[in-house]
């Protein structure tokens, strides 16, 4: 009886092996000589051009120092350190040998050329929801790149992670492939701008949770991550910034990298602002609109300047001639380190005077992006343009950056304060001299 | 290689990219007219503009003004006539100097931003510009009249 059990177990688990077998093999597709770079339509290039902005292509494509989309970019998983691929049409180690059939075949279902899985840090669960006419424009953008002979780094993910086979079994849990399915009862408008913010531009890989298995948690879609040491707030209305992210916030700091009323671009997300300003105004419009629904900031509006005006009264309080030195030594320490440029006037903030009363970093319950900004500070191609913070890192002691955050914290927000921020500031450091 | 413009003028620099702005303005560009205090962003009397905002250049890092406009005292205007500058040299604000060129370059972006500033809106912009000499009354006094007098100028175009 029991030996019968046993062969039964083995002939199932040999079949299921076999199905999944099956199910995870996919043929490879046969190389090809790339076409010269004069057949493709100049109109389509522009076009995957724009489109390659917008999906930040070059921002992960691209190694620190090195050759555009010559790959080599290392980024730190929970499952080890992952490297970017080539996507220069260089035949060996590019994507010079792939045919567009291959090349739709990877953005839209995560398959190599060769017929491997590809691993799901390259967000082809977004890439899926690329209509057939974008999946083409941008073969045809890549395949008229220079070519660069640059061959791919081996990743550091330990086994079994670095099966890829089992990436079949990932996809069969987590992975829906398939196009944009426009919602029929909202605008063109908003279509326009889910189908960038889902797709091409790929939103939820960073501002959405991710579970045991590094899939976003659909339950949880843009509930905020945390993401290089950053964090990629809430796009919610769970976004804890005083003033909503309207669909004119969102459109100004999407196309200018800041906004008057919730501060500026840092960090991972100023290749996402330099990446869209390939894109026109109206597609950056079209994800204002989209997030603006997505945050629900219509439901806020009316409240608006009540809030902005308590904020600024929490600000003005603190400035000026109501600052005595012996009262507060945080508040001196803020007064000769900041507020020569954040400080406004009671009324309303200035555009070039961002006001840390209504900033978002101030406003989130991990203080990593104040920390950052004041550790690193905010090149010129960053956020605000041409406008630079210096970094403070260098400058001010480890205790004092979270003085700063701290004081910040207690007379800007109606918050809690953050627990351990000293230590916050000290394991923040050594993030940075390690990635750096 | 890092390359921006400063008072109009293209440069590209080799230096490494963590050099402060600072050192690159002095010693290798050879402006001379922003000095160095404290070296830690507390002081102010480093100040330049970078995108026309007021900048610590001590604490900033040449990397992050690539491709930026940075203007130092020398090129504030091309007379040295500055409505700050006519308004310093006017009520006799400087005792040593040293910290003048950074107080300047505060106070001409302070008074764009606040065409009436009150004392609150001065303290609270120039308490990052410190002065060993305790000249901070004139300084207030000549940020006024520089303000009224770029408003005077404005309203007359």
């Amino acid at each position: 009886m029991f030996k019968k059990l046993l062969i039964a177990v083995v002939i199932f688990g040999c079949l299921g092996l076999a199905g999944f077998g099956v199910l995870a093999w996919e043929p490879a597709i046969a190389p090809i000589v790339a076409p010269p770079a004069g057949s493709f339509a100049p109109e389509l290039v522009a076009k995957g051009e724009a489109l390659a902005g917008g999906g930040y292509c070059a921002a992960c494509h691209t190694a620190k120092g090195g050759q555009t989309f010559a790959g080599g970019y290392e980024m730190a998983t929970p499952f080890g350190v992952i490297y970017s691929t080539n996507i220069t049409p260089d035949p060996e180690t590019g994507i010079g040998s792939w045919s567009e059939a291959a090349f739709r075949r990877a953005m839209h279902e995560g398959v190599s050329r060769d017929g491997s899985h590809l691993l799901p840090v390259f967000s082809f669960d977004h890439f899926t929801k690329l209509s057939d006419e974008d999946v083409q424009a941008l073969y045809a953008y890549f395949m008229t790149r220079t070519p660069v002979h640059a061959p791919a780094r081996p990743n550091g993910i330990p086994f079994p992670f670095n099966i890829r086979y089992l990436q079949a079994g990932w996809k069969l849990l987590f992975f829906r492939p398939g196009r944009f399915e426009p919602d029929l009862t909202k605008t063109a408008e908003w279509n326009r701008g889910a189908y960038l913010a889902l797709g091409l531009s790929h939103c939820g890989a960073c501002h959405t949770p991710r579970n045991l298995l590094g899939a976003e948690k659909g339950s949880d879609a843009y509930g905020g991550a945390v993401i290089d040491n950053w964090v990629a707030p809430p796009l919610t209305a769970a976004n804890p910034a005083p003033a909503p992210w309207t669909q004119d916030e969102l459109y100004d700091y999407l196309r200018t990298g800041a906004s008057v009323l919730h501060g500026t671009a840092a960090g991972p997300m100023s290749p996402v602002i330099e990446g869209l300003s390939a894109l026109p105004d109206s597609d950056v419009r079209a994800i204002a609109t989209y997030f603006a629904d997505v945050d629900k900031a219509a439901e806020r509006l009316p409240s608006v300047s009540a809030t902005v005006s308590h904020a600024m009264s929490l600000a003005s309080a603190r400035a000026g001639e109501h600052f005595d030195p012996d009262d507060d030594s945080d508040e001196r320490l803020y007064t000769a380190a900041c507020a020569s440029c954040h400080y406004n006037a009671v009324s309303a903030p200035l555009a070039a005077r961002p006001d840390l009363a209504l900033n978002s970093a101030v406003h989130l319950s991990d203080p990593s992006n104040l920390i950052q900004v004041i550790v690193r500070g905010i090149g010129a191609a960053e956020g605000m343009p041409d406008v630079v913070m210096p970094a403070f890192g260098r400058a001010l002691s480890d205790a004092d950056i979270a003085r700063i955050a701290a004081y910040l914290r207690r007379t800007r927000t109606n918050l809690p304060p953050w627990p351990d921020l000293v230590m916050k500031v000290v394991t923040n450091r050594q993030q940075n001299s390690a990635t750096n | 290689m890092t390359s921006f413009s400063i008072n109009g003028r293209a440069v590209t620099v080799d230096a490494e990219d963590d050099t402060p702005l600072l050192w690159v303005i002095r010693d290798i560009i050879g402006l001379t007219g922003t000095k160095f205090g404290c070296g830690i962003g507390m002081c102010g009397a480093c100040t330049v503009h970078v995108g026309g905002r007021p900048t610590r250049s001590c604490i900033t890092p040449l990397a992050s003004v690539a491709g930026a406009k940075v203007t130092t005292i020398e090129g504030l205007d091309p007379d040295g006539r500055h409505p700050v500058q006519k308004a310093w040299a006017d009520l006799q604000v400087p005792q040593c100097g040293y910290c003048q060129s950074g107080q300047i370059m505060q106070a001409a972006s302070l008074i764009n931003d606040f065409p009436s500033p009150s004392d609150q809106d001065i303290d609270a912009v120039m308490a990052g510009n410190l002065c060993r000499c305790m000249t901070y009354v004139r300084i207030r006094n000549a940020i006024k009249q520089a303000a009224a007098q770029s408003k005077k100028v404005a309203t007359h175009e």
